[in-house]
């Protein structure tokens, strides 16, 4: 007699060989690699932050380096340009975004591509292109010259805190305006088109409709700039290297140009706790509104 | 308040696709008007029309007396239900209904007034603290009239506002949209729907639209009892359209002669005749015709029989049958005169719709 198996032509399932290596072995590899590539060397710029180049190990450098005027400047320029940058590109991505979204003109879809593409430029191409455009013998100062007769154009801020954050702000608006077109994109156009109905003008719709609807977004976007700003270096080095001197240039200029590995290390280190700093409050604030966020669903 | 709607030869189109083509329409001062089709046949444009979601291309909109042909929507004093409620998600019932209030910048001591009276008008009192998540779809679509009728708009505009919703809940929402109508006399409501269920049981009048057109305007009654196009016929509840050619004193269908006013139709015309399958009886009678049992269907309190008969179906509802014919008997139907249309003809024969 044929068996069921045979009959409905299925088959047993193969059982898979049992495992005998217990389950905590299983993630020794990737935490291996892990700290291997990642934590070990992390931990190498931790120790060596402690310690001096007089030997024993303490704190003294990071007394050193806290009192050094430079590094007092590097910080507050890391934290109100990566600040100013990242309130720019909210702005900025904000409407940018609103238009692409909402606002129907010819090309507006290959607008709204062109933002995935712009993403995968490097940073310094941009501070490039604004070379050609705003430097001392750039596009600007070549019509203004041209049309005044004058030896010299007025746009001379490229080197200057200005120079570093239009370039920022440049750079990071698409970062911005990438989930604002996603979380756009998931509002029903018949909440506009009702709100619109209702009496309302489009500033009131923006703001009371779009606008909570996009929060989530924006504090995504905005979160991912301000890392993304604390940490930049070639665009601060392109740019306003001159007379702007952030945390990571900072690190290089300790560590290359002054052999003083230590100091670069405290340097570092004081970024990394900012950054970590940031991204936490950032969770917390994003914890706090999905809390908000499910009490209401 | 101005009320009452006008449609004033609106034709609308994108790029080089006509989707409401000269459509001429009144709608009066406290009027229900449903507009009712199939898909694509225009009557979600034309009410877009009204809201000034589309630019017509050619033609004039007015509202009352005001041409709002060039007004954005936020001037025109609508008020405005979707089929998906379009409620403000991270907004409390109340303040949803809130909403359009204070864009009219409603002082704010009458706000509270108001949203009450609009909650309460539509059942909704309890909820007005609660998000639209927490709520049901049918409640959702009443915190969503009471936002349109909160700011005592002069014309409603509802878009297919039941489609969402379950059976049961949707006959509950009808009873309530006709209680809100009798209670708000003044009011204009355009209501678009592609069910004749919705259109027969709310509406004041019916415009039947197809292919951007407007094909038929009339009551419930008028349109149902007396329908001016085959179209018509079989878009408002089922029909028998059968082929017939028109003689002295009647109509003939293949060779049987059957008793119809032609009205002024000319001797030797073709025409369609329109018969409704709960008009048809079984056995002799009136208008007999015999035909062949092609199809017995058993619908609780009444059976539908479809019949052959010289090649067309004809289908007669029927109160339930102690006994039903075999399929393949011969059987004679009958009708009478007066329960008999003649349309101009043009329709498929012998099919009824519904």
């Amino acid at each position: 007699m044929a068996s069921t198996e045979a009959l409905s032509g299925r088959r047993p399932p193969t059982a898979l060989p049992r495992l005998r290596v217990p389950a905590w072995a299983l993630v020794l590899p990737p935490v291996a690699a892990l700290g291997l590539v990642f934590l070990h060397p992390l931990a190498l710029v931790l120790w060596q932050s402690v310690s001096p180049e007089g030997g024993g190990h303490g704190f003294s450098a990071y007394a050193d380096v806290f009192a050094q005027a430079a590094f007092r400047d590097a910080l507050r320029n890391t934290v109100l340009i990566a600040a100013g940058s990242t309130a720019g590109a909210l702005v900025l991505g904000f409407a940018l975004a609103l238009v692409i979204a909402f606002v129907p003109f010819p090309g507006g879809r290959a607008v709204g591509r062109f933002v995935d593409v712009f993403l995968s430029f490097p940073s310094f191409l941009i501070t490039l292109a604004l070379l050609f455009v705003y430097g001392s013998a750039g596009m600007a100062n070549g019509v203004w010259t041209g049309v005044t007769g004058a030896a010299s154009g007025p746009f001379d801020f490229l080197h200057t805190p200005w120079g570093v954050l239009l370039a920022e702000i440049t750079y990071f608006t698409p970062f911005v305006m990438r989930p604002l077109l996603g979380a756009f994109s998931r509002i029903e156009t018949a909440q506009i088109e009702v709100a619109a109905s209702l009496g309302a003008k489009a500033p009131r719709i923006v703001r009371q409709v779009i606008l909570p609807e996009a929060l989530p977004a924006l504090a995504a976007g905005g979160s991912l700039v301000l890392v993304m700003c604390l940490n930049e270096f070639g665009i601060v080095l392109f740019t306003g290297a001159k007379g702007v001197t952030t945390l990571p240039v900072l690190v290089y200029g300790k560590a290359i140009l002054d052999g003083d590995y230590t100091g670069a290390c405290v340097v570092a280190v004081v970024n990394i706790v900012l950054s970590l700093a940031l991204y936490g409050l950032y969770r917390m604030l994003t914890t706090r509104m999905d809390g908000v966020r499910r009490a209401r669903a | 308040m101005t009320t009452g709607i006008r449609f004033d030869g609106v034709t609308v189109a994108y790029g080089g696709t006509t989707v409401l083509e000269s459509f001429g329409l009144t709608v009066e001062p406290g009027e229900v008007m449903a507009l009712l089709g199939p898909s694509g046949s225009g009557k979600t444009t034309a009410l877009r029309a009204v809201a000034g979601f589309v630019r017509p291309t050619a033609g004039r909109v007015f509202i009352g007396d005001r041409d709002v042909t060039a007004l954005p929507p936020h001037r025109r004093g609508i008020g405005m239900v979707v089929q998906q409620y379009a409620l403000f998600p991270h907004m409390k019932a109340g303040a949803n209904v809130a909403f359009g209030l204070k864009a009219h910048k409603v002082p704010r001591g009458e706000i509270a007034a108001r949203v009450a009276e609009a909650l309460e008008m539509t059942g909704m009192s309890a909820y007005a603290g609660r998000y639209p998540r927490e709520l049901s779809g049918g409640q959702q679509q009443r915190v969503a009239i009471a936002r349109a009728l909160a700011i005592r708009p002069g014309v409603l505009l509802l878009d297919e506002p039941l489609s969402a919703l379950d059976a049961r809940l949707r006959s509950g929402m009808l009873t309530e949209l006709a209680r809100l109508h009798r209670e708000l006399p003044d009011v204009s409501m355009l209501y678009v729907t592609h069910d004749q269920v919705e259109a027969l049981t709310l509406a004041d009048r019916i415009a039947v639209m197809d292919g951007g057109r407007l094909q038929d305007c009339g009551t419930p009654q008028d349109l149902y009892r007396r329908p001016g196009s085959a179209f018509t016929a079989s878009f408002i509840g089922s029909a028998n359209l059968l082929p017939v050619t028109v003689t002295d004193g009647g109509v003939r269908l293949g060779g049987t002669r059957l008793d119809v006013p032609a009205g002024g139709a000319a001797a030797g015309a073709s025409a369609t005749l329109c018969v409704r399958p709960h008009l048809v009886g079984l056995g002799a009678g009136p208008n007999a015709l015999r035909g062949t049992v092609t199809e017995v269907q058993w619908r609780g309190a009444t059976h539908r029989l479809g019949v052959d008969i010289a090649g067309h179906r004809v289908t007669a509802e029927l109160r339930e049958l102690r006994e039903t014919p075999p399929l393949g008997t011969e059987v004679t139907v009958h009708f009478a005169a007066h329960d008999a249309v003649l349309l101009p003809a043009g329709a498929d024969g012998g099919e009824a719709r519904g």
